[in-house]
C-alpha cells in the first residue's frame, strides 16, 4: 500500500524553534544564532562586542561545543550570564537543546542573547533554534572559496562578519572575492568587515546591532 | 555530519505515519532532498541502514530524489533552474530571486504493509 504523506522531516524541530521564537518575542527579546567554521573568532566577536556594549544593555550567552566549557568561561569573565551546552559530538544545536537553557537564565531582564553555534560551516545552518536571524563569520585565512562549497549557511545569513582583516598582507584571499562570492549566493547579506584583533570595523557592527535591538524593543 | 539528526527525525516521521496507517511493515519511503540543503544522501542512507537493522523496520528501503533549485525573478517573472548557487536571474540579472524549490527536506511517499 503506498501512502502518500509530504511533511518535513526536521517539523518536530521548527515546531521547537517556533516556540522558543514566540517567548523570545514575547519579552522582546533580540537573539541571533552564531555560526562558522570552527577558530573563526565567534567567541573573540562576542567579548569585543559584550565589551563594546556591555553598559548599554543586557546580554546572554548560549555556548555550543561538542566537549569543554572553556567558551562559556571566557563570556562568563566578561560579566555576562553564558551557559555551555556540550552536545557530546553532535555537530550543531537544536531547538531543544536551547528550550533546556532557559532555566539558566533571567530572560525577562536580557536585550539579546547569543547563541553561539558548534564551529562547522555546514550542520548549524539546517536547524533552526528560534532565532531571529542567523550571523555568521568567515575569516580571510579560510578563502573566498566558501560561499561556493558551503552555499547553505551563507544563503540562511542575514550577516556576514569578515574576520581577521589584520592578516590580509599575508593571505592570497581578497576581500572584495568573498564580498562578490558571498553574494552571489545570497544577494541581500549584510557585510561587515573587521577584526577583533585591532578592533578595527567592529564600531560598524555594533551600531548595526544596537539599531536591530532598537527595532526589536 | 548531521545525518544521524535528520535519519532519527525521519524515522520519528514514518513510525507517527504508520501507527496513523496501522501499518507493521515499512517496505520503502520516498524523500525529497533539495540542492541547496546539506544533506549528503549517501550519508543518510548509511546512517539510515544502521538505525533500522535489527529493529521491525530492518530491510526498509530509503528512495531519494534531490531537488534542483529553482527560482522566480520578481523582476521580469522568468522562472529557472538556479545554477552554481548564484541567485541572480539569468533573462534580467536582477537579483530579486524567490526561491521556488531546492531547499526541501521532506517525506512524500511510504510504501507499507
Amino acid at each position: 500500500m503506498k501512502v502518500s504523506v509530504v511533511k518535513n522531516i526536521l517539523a518536530a524541530n521548527d515546531r521547537i524553534a517556533q516556540e522558543n521564537r514566540a517567548i523570545f518575542d514575547e519579552k522582546n527579546l533580540l537573539v541571533f544564532n552564531l555560526m562558522s567554521s570552527p577558530g573563526a573568532g565567534k567567541t573573540s566577536l562576542l567579548e569585543k562586542t559584550i565589551s563594546a556594549l556591555k553598559d548599554q544593555l543586557k546580554m546572554g550567552v548560549i555556548e555550543g561545543d561538542i566537549q569543554s566549557s572553556q567558551d562559556a568561561e571566557r563570556i562568563a569573565a566578561k560579566g555576562v550570564p553564558a551557559v555551555q551546552i556540550n552536545t557530546g559530538g553532535a555537530c550543531h544545536l537544536d531547538g531543544n537543546m536551547i528550550r533546556d537553557t532557559f532555566k539558566e537564565f533571567d530572560l525577562d531582564n536580557l536585550d539579546l542573547l547569543v547563541v553561539e553555534n558548534v564551529g562547522n560551516l555546514v550542520c548549524p545552518a539546517e536547524f533552526k533554534v528560534g532565532e531571529d536571524f542567523k550571523v555568521m563569520i568567515l575569516s580571510v585565512t579560510e578563502g573566498e572559496d566558501k560561499p561556493a562549497k558551503y552555499p547553505l549557511m551563507f544563503h540562511e545569513s542575514k550577516v556576514l562578519l569578515i574576520n581577521k582583516i589584520d592578516l590580509l598582507p599575508y593571505v592570497d584571499c581578497t576581500v572584495e572575492r568573498i564580498r562578490e562570492e558571498a553574494l552571489k549566493v545570497n544577494p541581500d547579506l549584510k557585510i561587515f568587515e573587521i577584526s577583533c584583533k585591532t578592533g578595527e570595523g567592529l564600531d560598524a557592527w555594533c551600531d548595526w546591532l544596537k539599531g536591530e535591538l532598537k527595532a526589536k524593543a | 555530519m548531521h545525518e544521524m539528526s535528520i535519519a532519527q527525525s525521519l524515522l520519528d516521521v514514518i513510525k507517527e505515519e504508520m501507527r496513523k496507517h496501522n501499518a507493521t511493515e515499512l517496505k520503502s519511503v520516498l524523500i525529497h532532498v533539495g540542492q541547496l540543503s546539506a544533506i549528503v544522501p549517501e550519508s543518510l542512507s548509511f546512517c539510515f541502514e544502521v538505525m533500522t537493522s535489527g529493529t521491525e523496520l530492518e530491510g526498509a528501503k530509503l528512495n531519494m530524489e534531490v531537488i534542483p533549485l529553482t527560482g522566480n525573478c520578481r523582476k521580469c517573472g522568468q522562472t529557472f533552474e538556479i545554477k552554481n548557487y548564484a541567485f541572480e536571474c539569468p533573462f534580467c540579472d536582477s537579483k530579486d530571486i524567490e526561491t521556488l524549490s531546492g531547499q526541501e527536506l521532506s517525506i512524500v511517499e511510504m510504501e507499507v504493509e
